[in-house]
């Protein structure tokens, strides 16, 4: 039997404000326990809710990158469960009337045409504490900071058949709400946390099967590891006679398997109820403008444009837009030195292979994107080969100074004196006659190829410093007299 | 509608509420009551109403992102029945 995955996922991100959603509390991460929890967040009671504007911008501004139906008018919602690091017995969430509706993005898959996933709703919540289950003499510990962090969890329609485009799809809102800046995406601090529903049917079959819920992936590879085992195990269930059981499993990285957590017989009953503390968020023309001025363009647009005004190809332009400092990085070299594609070169090429040894992200990249933009522009003017620029920009990265320095101080300016180059080329032709022979014997079409050795070798005895276009046509001339 | 003493216990479950046995009989009535109210105003033709969400016909406020809690965690563990290291301790919790 053919089978067919059915996979939506529930993404939680942290949003990048500076104070909780419902309270003046910091939400920096990483201070002493307990250090920014207020009366607030430990849920004492007369206290009050006031929400944070930011929160509700980015909601905006999530809205309009997905295209999404925004609700003028939502409402917030108390999700009932019992467990310690949750201090008021409820969750402040919104159920009924979530802010953002529906939406889609696109995904790029493999064989490279676009797939557009829906998004059924993204709602306003709250973070809950952190329990710490070591050892206090049998007890737990609880640490309020993160309780009342806003979160904007992003549903998706059921809409993806693998794990590979369950990942894309994750990673496309990644790369939205990190751009808008509304999540500073740091998956190892939980700003970014994966929930997926898997189910599998038999190809062809409209309905859909029983789904587990895979809970709190916070990386991208474990979250296609967690989907692809997950549906292994499904199917397998399936063909020895049985049925899957609708429950939330855990994914063990180490085991590199899922785990049932809960079953349905304890299935939670949240008994949601409008949260009478707070009254309904309305947001007017005014606001949805405000929020929404200084949107920067979306990586989609940047995309496109980078292809149509560019000259990119697709895969090239998807590159330079995985992420926001990326394409303003790549957009600065363009503009420094005029050259597109040489630009692109260098910045997927050399830049990136540079980052990676280093372990940087392109925000800490000791090269300026004005720097490199120089540094091609010099390639561009013939005052260095592309050769001689790598070494310029290996001197750069260590710090030794600006292009124009390096090649002052290193003597690499580009030697484009005929006399010279002349020289050197004689000195070739003169070492080499069984090769000089072989190409006067050769046809036409076959000498361009051959004409390479001769290249090698006068480049060599510049050390690389020769302009190897006039060194070609030197040689050349040379050659057929 | 009537509740059966099955649907007590978990109601009182979900509420973390201890209940008796011999106070079931009396919740039964009382909640069934308070259901079979319910009932009587569902019977109203609401379809042309917006579901209320508050009393109060106010849209909500809101606040600047400004940090304004000052860090007060030696009080506030103070209350606590049990803390370490600035954690609170609860009994062990295990999923």
């Amino acid at each position: 039997m053919q089978w067919e995955a059915v996979i939506g996922l529930e993404i939680h991100t942290q949003l990048a404000t500076k104070s909780k959603i419902f309270s003046g509390s910091s939400t920096a991460f990483g201070a002493e326990p307990n250090t920014q929890a207020s009366l607030l967040d430990l849920g004492m009671p007369g206290t009050l809710p006031v929400l944070n504007r930011r929160a509700v911008e980015f909601a905006v501004r999530f809205a309009k990158a997905i295209d999404a139906e925004l609700a003028r008018r939502s409402v917030f919602a108390r999700k009932n469960y019992f467990y310690p690091d949750l201090p008021k017995g409820y969750q402040i969430s919104q159920f009924e009337l979530p802010i953002v509706g529906r939406g889609h993005v696109e995904i790029l898959l493999e064989d490279g045409s676009l797939k557009t996933i829906g998004v059924t709703r993204a709602h306003l919540e709250e973070d809950a504490g952190k329990s710490l289950h070591e050892d206090f003499h049998g007890m737990t510990g609880i640490d309020l900071n993160r309780a009342g962090t806003p979160l904007l969890e992003i549903v998706s329609e059921p809409d993806m058949r693998s794990a590979r485009e369950a990942v894309a799809y994750a990673r496309k809102i990644y790369q939205i709400v990190t751009w808008l800046g509304i999540c500073d995406g740091n998956m190892q601090e939980g700003s970014f946390r994966c929930d997926a529903n898997v189910s599998v049917r038999p190809r062809g079959d409209e309905e859909l099967g029983t789904r587990t819920e895979l809970k709190n992936i916070n990386s991208f590879r474990f979250l296609e590891r967690a989907i692809n085992y997950e549906i292994e195990r499904q199917i397998e269930v399936i063909e020895d006679g049985g049925s899957i059981v609708q429950e939330t499993r855990l994914y063990d990285a180490e085991r590199d398997e899922t785990r049932s957590m809960r079953s349905k017989e304890e299935a939670n009953d949240y008994r949601y109820f409008p949260d009478p503390d707070l009254l309904p968020v309305v947001l007017d023309d005014d606001f949805i403008a405000e929020a929404t001025r200084d949107m920067p363009e979306l990586p989609d647009q940047r995309r496109a444009r980078f292809e149509s005004e560019h000259g990119l190809s697709a895969y090239d332009a998807s590159m330079l837009t995985a992420s926001r400092a990326h394409a303003d990085y790549y957009e600065a070299v363009v503009a420094a030195c005029g050259d597109a594609k040489l630009a692109a070169n260098w910045v997927m090429g050399e830049l990136a292979a540079a980052l990676n040894k280093a372990s940087l992200e392109i925000e800490q990249c000791p090269v300026s994107a004005t720097g490199l933009g120089e540094l091609l522009g010099r390639i561009l003017d013939s005052t260095i080969s592309g050769k001689i620029a790598k070494q310029v920009f290996e001197a750069m990265w260590a710090g030794e100074g600006s292009a124009d320095e390096v090649i002052e101080a290193k003597g690499l300016k580009q030697v484009t004196d005929t006399g010279a180059l002349a020289g050197w080329v004689d000195e070739v032709i003169a070492a080499n006659p069984e090769q000089v022979a072989n190409y006067r014997a050769a046809e036409a079409d076959k000498r361009k190829k051959m004409i390479g050795f001769f290249v090698g070798q006068v480049m060599k005895k510049s050390q690389g410093k020769a302009n190897p276009q006039q060194v070609n046509e030197l040689l050349r001339q040379r050659l057929e007299e | 509608m009537s509740l059966n003493a099955d649907d007590i216990q978990k109601i009182a479950h979900l509420a973390r509420l201890a209940v008796d046995e011999d106070e079931i009989t009396s919740l039964q009535r009382d909640l069934s009551n308070i259901l079979d109210l319910v009932e009587q105003m569902q019977a109203v033709d609401t379809s042309q109403v917006r579901p209320m969400a508050h009393p109060l016909d106010m849209p909500q406020r809101l606040r600047p992102d400004e940090v304004t809690e000052t860090n007060q965690r030696e009080r506030y563990l103070r209350n606590a029945p049990a803390a370490e290291n600035g954690l609170f301790l609860v009994p062990k919790v295990i999923e």
